[in-house]
């Protein structure tokens, strides 16, 4: 059916009006592809040609032939997959750089969800898509700010696409926490968090609250940081939190997996307070059922209203979503004059939140 | 700031496992919040306040007013509890433009209004909250405030706080009503302490031990009484100029069900004693009993059909002498002889069981099969009236079946004709500050029995788990087995042979159900 598409529209042709996105970028089991450049865009098993929107595992994934995507992605997929798993072929492009591949012009732009994420602007004939990947919109002192681009299509998760999901801001839930600090000076505070970007993130906010003791991180946690460091993201002094003593942790601040937190490894810490930093906390069903003692609503994720002004600055007539809730985001967005489509993608939203 | 502040303190009783955790939050809380504010707080989650409330209906119309219904309808879905649906879909748009209310300007303010004001207040406030505080404002003004941090906790927080002892606090805590001015005054060191003078007020219990067999051996049979333990429940009966009050053992008053105790209750002293229902100079089954215990406001009919009864065991105030210093003998020769000078309707004496030795006792306690009889109780003849459980004053000995108390933890929906009904409950013991489960059961209470757990479950609920409840740790039941066993089954390592929910404890607060130490003690050595 796509070559009897291509035919309609010859390569080297003038377009009077621009082809609709929904011609040349298609749903597969491998995830989105774009026909005319012949990649695909996160796509959940090895392919080809790949665009890696950011380094978490539902995104990136190892064995591409040809993987393009920002210097900082490469480097993280190198460090968690390891170099010859990254990408047979690795092409570093800058945010801003228009990138030919076939007939199609790539450019990268920010979108704020981890160091090195992207959203994919594809211009074809005229015609404009943008695939965000994941992102948000709130500061974040570990990555550039997201950027809208005005499309014809944009992509879009949906990972909190429910109007109770409003993250408060990330400042009150650090006070909150340092409050806890202070109240419970004898305890350790162990944050759960996801390795790549949370934890970074984390160890920023603590820093902008004022909090410059060391910061004791679960060794999962040792590269990513250690990375970050290296791509230019001072994170201040960080000790491993498996050589101290137990008594030596009283009081710290303790970063580790989300499931190490309620597990025999924290029996090294002592009479931890088990937190947890994502925006699924905001729930409070959610936080009960893990054992939290102190949620912390911090997501890297686009909340409601996020998403709802993204659609609004992107002014894209059609927004597909490729995963999370759709129903809702759908309904509100048809009510301000705009088309939400469900895409369905396979293995999303598996990694963090 | 108060509402904000009492939701982060909510908040955080409520994700807070530990006990001691719990009190050092409630310490912060008396020590950084000011008068009625904390006072205010404190009320709440002792379930003291009585404030007007609203129903949830209002606040369903204010916020249907105000989001789309698809979104509300898939919102409400996910996060399954009604308020706090409420609380994260509030509009935040007006927050900055409003200080938030005081928990005083909530009191106050819902006190003076009327009835058509009150919903335009309500939104007021929540437009000038965060989410977190919308949601304990609106658990707050329906009255659906579950925290599970009882009274007693609150109390023992703040003697821990104050440096007070607790048994001065409960003391001065029933003669005072919130917000409780003077007794932070007190607590904080300006003033001296309340007067409780003649108003009734509770005074903390002597609380008795499981006797094992392992203790028998070091017990002088020649230092101890002896006394039936009768199936009823535990209370105090404080009487005076100021009043009478009858207290069940965690100090709640429940004097309304029992009017016609009350009415005999024309002396002045505080005694101790268990409550039952008497016909014919005969105690009754517990069951009925509890049919009196569920009732509030009990009519002439069920007054007539189940007498209430009182068997006095321990005199702590003679009119305004303190008694309790006395050794048990003093103590029982002033109570025979009050009991003879006043001669209250509706009461009567424990008896006291003459014997030689325990093997005596023992034979004893084992032929009597009335229902209605317990065990036994063992006291030594010169301990004083200490409150607490302090090891070695008053031992429980009970006969028959094994059983324990052990605190509800969740519970399940039924199958067939129960299948409406929460009737499989787990139930645990408490490991340190925490409760682990040791098993479950879903037979053994009657209809009665039934139907109140199942309101109770649902009034309770913390938490959902798709089939499954959470609840409130807060009811305690007496589980009785045939026997207990090392498993691996529940997190506890123990299970049971066989459990059965033989009564509801509704007298016992949860934190004095039993501990695993007593059920693993009953286990047999390999």
């Amino acid at each position: 059916m796509w070559q009897s598409v291509l035919a309609m529209f010859p390569r080297k042709g003038l377009y009077t009006v621009p082809p609709h996105p929904e011609t040349w970028l298609r749903v597969t089991d491998a995830g989105l592809f774009c026909e005319p450049g012949g990649f695909f865009l996160d796509p959940s098993r090895a392919v080809d040609r790949a665009i890696v929107t950011h380094g978490h595992s539902d995104h990136a994934r190892p064995g591409h032939a040809h993987v393009l995507a920002t210097r900082e992605t490469l480097a993280i997929m190198r460090a968690r997959m390891g170099a010859e798993r990254a990408g047979t072929a690795q092409q570093a492009a800058a945010y801003g750089e228009a990138v030919r591949v076939k007939d199609v012009t790539v450019t990268l732009r920010p979108a704020g969800h981890v160091l090195g994420s992207a959203q994919v602007v594809l211009e074809w004939h005229g015609a404009r898509a943008v695939v965000s990947g994941d992102y948000k919109r709130r500061a974040d002192a570990t990555c550039a700010a997201f950027e809208p681009v005005v499309c014809d299509v944009f992509v879009t998760e949906a990972t909190f696409a429910l109007p109770v999901f409003t993250h408060p801001p990330a400042g009150e839930e650090m006070a909150r926490l340092l409050r806890s600090v202070a109240m419970f000076p004898e305890r350790t505070h162990v944050i759960g968090c996801y390795s790549l970007g949370k934890a970074q993130r984390l160890v920023a906010l603590l820093r902008e609250a004022g909090w410059d003791r060391p910061i004791h991180l679960h060794g999962a946690h040792m590269p990513l940081c250690a990375l970050y460091e290296e791509l230019g993201v001072p994170m201040g002094e960080l000790r491993p939190a498996t050589v101290a003593d137990k008594a030596s942790l009283a009081g710290a601040i303790v970063l580790a997996p989300p499931s190490a937190i309620a597990d025999r490894w924290a029996r090294r810490l002592a009479e931890p307070v088990v937190c947890m930093a994502s925006g699924w906390m905001r729930v409070r069903q959610r936080a009960k059922q893990g054992g939290v003692e102190l949620p912390l609503v911090i997501s890297d994720h686009a909340d409601w209203p996020e998403l709802l002004a993204t659609a609004a600055d992107v002014q894209a007539p059609e927004i597909w979503i490729t995963h999370g809730r759709d129903d809702a985001l759908t309904h509100a967005l048809a009510a301000r004059g705009v088309r939400g489509r469900a895409l369905h993608l396979i293995g999303r939203g598996e990694e963090e939140a | 700031m108060s509402v904000p502040a009492f939701s982060e303190l909510l908040e955080r009783l409520l994700f807070t496992p530990g006990r001691n955790a719990k009190i050092a939050l409630l310490r912060g809380w008396f020590a950084t919040q000011s008068d009625p504010d904390r006072g205010i707080g404190l009320a709440a989650l002792a379930g003291e306040l009585s404030l007007r409330t609203a129903k949830p209906a209002l606040i369903r119309e204010l916020i249907a007013e105000r989001t789309d219904p698809v979104l509300f309808a898939l919102s409400y879905d996910f996060v399954g509890d009604l308020a706090e649906t409420i609380a994260l879909l509030w509009p935040d748009d007006a927050r900055a433009n409003a200080p938030p209310p005081t928990l005083g300007e909530v009191v106050a303010t819902l006190d003076a209004a009327s009835r058509a004001e009150v919903p335009a207040i309500i939104a007021r406030w929540l437009d000038a909250l965060d989410s977190g505080a919308r949601l304990a404002l609106i658990k707050l003004v329906t009255g659906g405030l579950r925290v599970g941090a009882s009274g007693r906790l609150a109390r023992t927080a703040l003697a821990e706080w104050s440096g007070q002892p607790v048994e001065l606090i409960e003391e001065s805590w029933h003669a005072i009503p919130p917000p409780y001015e003077p007794l932070f005054a007190w607590l904080e060191g300006h003033a001296p302490r309340p007067d409780p003078r003649d108003a009734p007020v509770f005074r903390p219990l002597l609380l008795a031990h499981p006797l094992e067999e392992a203790d028998i051996a070091n017990l002088n049979p020649a230092d101890h009484a002896a006394e039936w333990k009768w199936d009823g429940i535990r209370v105090q009966v404080t009487a005076g100029p100021g009043g009478a009050r009858l207290w069940s053992r965690g100090g709640e008053d429940i004097s309304g069900s029992f009017p016609d105790i009350l009415a005999a209750m024309d002396f002045h002293a505080v005694a101790d004693g268990e409550l039952l229902v008497l016909r014919e100079g005969a105690v009754a089954p517990f069951s009925d009993l509890q049919q009196r215990l569920n009732r509030k406001a009990p009519g002439a009919k069920m007054l007539a059909q189940y007498p209430a009864h009182l068997r006095l065991y321990d005199l702590l105030f003679d009119g305004t002498e303190d008694l309790r210093a006395l050794p048990f003998t003093a103590r029982r020769a002033r109570l025979e002889s009050w009991f003879a000078r006043t001669a209250p309707a509706r009461m009567d004496l424990s008896e006291l069981i003459a014997f030689d030795s325990f093997d005596q006792l023992a034979l004893l306690r084992e032929n009597a099969r009335a229902a209605s009889m317990e065990g036994l109780m063992i006291k030594r003849l010169d301990a004083p009236y200490i409150a607490g459980r302090t090891k070695g004053n008053w031992w429980k000995w009970k006969r028959g079946t094994q059983s324990v108390d052990a605190v509800l933890m969740y519970a399940q929906r039924g199958h067939g004709k129960r299948s409406s009904f929460y009737s499989d409950y787990t139930f645990g013991l408490w490991r340190g500050e925490e409760l682990v489960p040791i098993g479950k059961a879903y037979s053994g209470y009657t209809d009665a029995e039934l139907a109140f757990l199942d309101k109770w479950i649902r009034d309770h609920t913390t938490q959902r788990f798709g089939p499954v409840r959470e609840v409130e740790r807060g009811l305690v039941l007496e589980v009785e087995f045939d026997a207990a066993q090392f498993s691996n089954r529940h997190k506890s390592g123990v299970a049971l042979r066989f459990p059965r929910i033989a009564r509801l404890r509704r007298d016992k607060p949860a934190d004095e159900a039993d501990r695993l130490e007593t059920l693993l003690a009953m286990i047999p050595a390999r």
